[in-house]
Parts: C-alpha cells; structure tokens; sequence
C-alpha cells in the first residue's frame, strides 16, 4: 500500500508556483530522503501531506487519507518534526510533554508510560526527563522532538531537517536510533535533508527536487553514480609529500602546499576510509585528516547541470 | 456510559490545561505579582465609575448601584473570557514560534487546542475584583428577587462570557489575515468590553445600534441590569434581556466563520 501518494500536485503561492506537477508514491516500510535547495518545494510539499496547506490543484493522499479533509485523522497515523520548530512543552519538565501528547492521542495513561520509557531508554533520554524542556541541549531536545513524534506509533514519520545544527556525536546517536527504530517497527521514513550522511545512512530512496519538479527518484548511488559526486578524505601530512596517486579505491583531486595537505575523492562502494587512511599513514606520517561529504546544494546543482537547467 | 464517554472526550483537554496551570505555578512569586497586577486593573476600571459617581448622581438612566451592576457584569464576563480565550489575539506570536504548524499535526481541532494552550490564572485578579463588584451591587440595588432573577443572571454571565469569547475568537481568525494586526481588533476585544460597561444611554444612536447588533456587547451587561433592576429604557425591553443567549449565537456565527476563512488562508509558518 502507498503511504504517500502524489499526482500532479501544484501549489502556488501568488503568482510564484512552488510545486510544479510534482508526481510520486512512497510504500509503507520505505526510507526516503526528500531533498533539493533551499525553497525548491520540500517544506510545501510536507505542509501538504499533512494538511497545514491547502493544494492549488492536484491529487495527494498521506496514508490513503485526504489531509485536508481527515487531517485529525492523518494526524493520528503519522509523526511530524519541524527542525526548526518544537512541539514540546518548553515551559515544563520533558516527561509532561510525553504524558501530555498521551493524551492528545487518547492513549491510556499505562500504554502512554510504557512507551515513554521504551523510547526514553533507547534514546538514552532518562536523566533529562526531570530538566524544563527549553534548558535541554539542542541534540536533546531534537532527540525529545522525535521520540515525542513517536510516541502513538505512527505507520509514517516525517522529519523536517532532523539534525541541524547537531554536533556530530549527536547527529550520530539519532540516526543510529532512527535505523534500530525503522528495523523493529517498519516504519515508513520521510525525511529532508542538507546532510548527505543522513541520506548516507537512513535512506534507501532520495528523491530531488528542482523548483518545484522532481528531478530525480532512484537510489544515493545512483544519485552519486549519475553526478559523481564522492566523498572527500582531506590527509594533512607531516612532511611535503609527492602525490597519493597510488591509493588503491581513491583518486588523487588536488594536492597543496608540496603536498602538505592533500584531497583523495573515494568511492563509498569500493574502499572505506580506514583502508585508505591505512594505506596512507603506513607510507607516510598522517597529522590530520577530515571528511568533505558531497554537498547536498552540490549534488543538486549537478543534477540540474546534467538536465540541462542550471 | 454517555458520561465516560464524554469525560474521555474531553480528558485531551483537560491534561493541556492542567499543563498550563501547572507552569503558572512554577513561577509563584511571578504568579503572584501578576495576580496583584491584574487587581490592579480591575480596580482601575472601577475607578473610573466611581469618580464619575462622586461628580454626578444619575448618568445615563443609571445610578451608583446600577452602574455598578453593568460594571460588575460586564468584567465578570470579560476575565472569564480573556482568562479561557483571550490569548487568541495573540495569534500570530504562535504562528511566528511555529506553535500553529505543530497544532496541525495533531489530532485534534485546531481551535480546541489553541483555546487551551493557554490560561491565564492571572486573571483571576481582574475576576475577583468583577465578584466583589457583583456581590455588592447585587446586596445593595433595590431588586425584586425571584427565581426569574436567579435564572437571568446566570443566562447573562454565561452569555456575555460567550460574547467576549467570539469577540476574542473572532480577532484571532483576523489575525491569520492581518499579521500584525492585534491593534485593529483590539477595537472590538477591548473597545467591546469598554462600551459593554457603560450605560448604553450615553451613547448616540449610531454608536448604540454597533454594540447592540453588530458587535452585540449591550447585551453583556446593560441589557440584563435594566431589566434585573426593573428600570425604563424604551430601547431596552426587559424581554430583550432574555435574548442574551441568541446575541451569543450570533456572535459565534460571526468568529466561526472569521476563524474557518482564516484557516483557510493560512499557509504554514515559513522555511
């Protein structure tokens, strides 16, 4: 069954048009990264599906539902979190917003706490559970805002930008959570992005969009198969260095400063980092290193030169 | 069976407004100053009628007592409105923090839940103040008392509660067109509840026909006091007092539809 589905979905906002025909289905128990630029149409199109904004023309059902018709009803199978917005109670300790969202969902007080205390632990939430809401740290408030939206056992969860702003170790725990979470229940995933990691690591599907259009709907390596675009491993070394052009699984892109500093792109499905890194420091002495994932608004913007638009 | 049932209905809210009230608490000694600051204003507006009242005798048809009666009613229903709902008109503060987008997405109506994101204990200043008002305007006026009296009060504090209740409503539907626009429709919020505690005497014809069918706050209080007090007002039939009610339906005709075309309109917070 189609958890989501769209046909020919347009939105206009005066005279500008958001979403553009915007067609495409989402099956129950998939993971989807919904990604594109910055006012391409991902955040219309979610306030579709769950009913804030009324389509101009066009077909949308969210869990076989009408949600601007049955929005009480989408809102009692799905879980939605805005990023940049919080649905907690920020004036009052965490647990309340857990008992209190129970009851909005008309769960009974028993069913309300055992699942608090299963998320609570799995989230490793249970020391802030006493702390006001607005006194947690971002990574635990954005973990509170999904375990909240996961409270009532939605069949689709939604999360809008999930880990921005988060520090990496926080970034980390949330998808970690979120693959045991989708592992056990079989929940569907939608999700935007800026962070290919997140793509990387929960989504099985991405779909891109360009003002307003689909531009792309197939698998991330596919995605990266069709842009090229690669992980980078940055190696800052302790003496200049000739060039690494004989690492096995990686391309040498730039070398800087005699080779002080030098960029190898590497492809995720042939090599891993540690055998790169290995290889390396087994020849040279290694100092440094960061990754550059593929930039999102990069990968984006070779998908629209590749149609022939940007 | 019916009463469980309904009990459960209603027990989503009843957990959101307990939430409120319990954050209230959390801050006691703001709590109370804001208590302290809400009787302040109480006894403000009761200044005014007792200056006036100390110059002149009889304004507007009433005296003393009587205008203390229309205070007394007409605060009354006003903080018991402003208390439930009068943070509706703060509409697009919740649409700025996103608050709205997360009413969306949860099952229940929209309405319901922003009525009871908030309750202003605080206002229990202001509403105590309309009590004593009340207790005393009832205690001392010439009144003859029957059940018919009884009823009539009752019907007016729940009617003009209703009242103010869709003038609140009302703005709130406004605000998703307006934005910024609290002060236009505090016009009616405010200004509807300054005209409800006047003598509708004093006003000229125009004015008196506006807060009576229009924006219909003649019907909080002055309404129902001529008619409790058995006084002479050919405007204000004492039989007029018994249609409080259907001034309350009205109004609600009117907010339910400034809140659908404003729901309507709206377009989701940005980003």
């Amino acid at each position: 069954m189609s958890i989501i589905e769209t046909r020919d979905l347009v939105r206009d906002f005066k005279k500008t048009r958001a979403l553009d025909r915007m067609t495409f289905s989402v099956e129950a128990g998939e993971a989807v990264g919904y990604i594109g630029a910055n006012g391409a149409g991902k955040s219309t199109t979610i306030k579709m599906l769950t009913g804030i904004l009324k389509p101009t023309s066009g077909h949308v059902r969210t869990c076989g539902l009408d949600p601007m018709r049955q929005r009480v009803e989408v809102a009692r199978r799905i879980g939605v979190v805005f990023g940049q917005r919080s649905q907690l109670w920020w004036d009052l300790p965490l647990r309340d917003s857990f008992a209190i969202l129970g009851a909005v969902h008309r769960m009974d007080e028993t069913a309300t706490r055992a699942r608090t205390d299963l998320l609570v632990e799995q989230l490793e939430m249970g020391p802030q559970l006493g702390t006001a809401v607005r006194s947690l740290s971002l990574g635990q408030r954005m973990r509170a805002e999904i375990a909240a939206a996961l409270l009532h056992s939605p069949e689709l969860l939604i999360l809008d930008e999930p880990t921005i702003g988060l520090d990496v170790l926080s970034k980390q725990r949330l998808r970690e959570f979120l693959v045991a979470e989708r592992q056990e229940q079989g929940t569907t995933l939608l999700l935007t992005t800026h962070d290919m990691g997140d793509i990387e690591r929960l989504c099985d599907r991405v779909l891109v969009v360009d003002h307003g259009r689909l531009a792309f709907d197939g698998t991330l390596t596919g995605l990266a198969g069709t842009v090229g675009a690669q992980r980078i491993l940055v190696i800052d070394l302790a003496q200049p260095t000739p060039d690494l052009a004989d690492v096995p699984g990686a391309t040498l892109v730039e070398s800087e400063s005699d080779g002080l500093r030098q960029r190898l792109s590497f492809d995720a499905e042939a090599t891993t980092v540690a055998a790169v890194l290995a290889h390396v420091s087994s020849r040279h002495e290694v100092r440094d290193l960061t990754i550059e994932e593929p930039d999102i608004e990069d990968v984006v913007r070779r998908i629209y030169a590749a149609s022939g638009r940007g | 069976m019916a009463e469980t049932t309904l009990s459960q209905r209603l027990r989503p809210y009843r957990v959101l407004l307990a939430s409120r009230a319990r954050a209230q608490m959390q801050y006691r000694a703001s709590f109370v100053t804001d208590i302290l600051g809400t009787v302040g204003v109480g006894l403000a507006e009761f200044a005014e009628v007792w200056v006036i009242f100390h110059n002149v005798d009889v304004l507007g048809g009433l005296d003393f007592t009587a205008a203390l009666l229309v205070f007394a009613l007409s605060n009354l229903a006003f903080s018991l409105a402003d208390m439930f709902v009068g943070h509706l008109d703060q509409l697009p503060r919740y649409i700025r923090a996103g608050q709205v987008d997360a009413f969306y997405v949860r099952p229940l109506p929209l309405l319901a839940q922003l009525m009871t994101s908030d309750l202003s204990l605080r206002r229990v200043g202001r509403l105590s103040v309309a009590l004593v008002a009340l207790g005393v305007a009832l205690t001392t006026a010439d009144i003859a008392w029957s059940p018919a009296t009884v009823a009539l009060i009752v019907l007016t504090v729940v009617s003009g509660t209703a009242i103010f209740s869709a003038l609140f409503t009302a703005a709130g539907g406004l605000q998703f067109f307006l934005v910024d626009g609290a002060e236009f429709t505090n016009a009616f919020t405010y200004g509807g509840s300054y005209a409800a505690q006047q003598s509708q005497q004093v006003f000229p014809d125009p004015l008196r026909i506006f807060w009576t069918f229009v924006v219909p706050t003649a019907f909080v209080a002055y309404i129902p006091a001529v008619a409790i007090l058995g006084l002479d007002d050919p405007l204000a039939p004492s039989w007029l007092a018994w249609l409080t009610p259907v001034a309350g339906l009205l109004a609600w005709g009117i907010a339910a539809t400034c809140w659908r075309l404003g729901t309507r309109h709206y377009q989701g917070a940005g980003g």
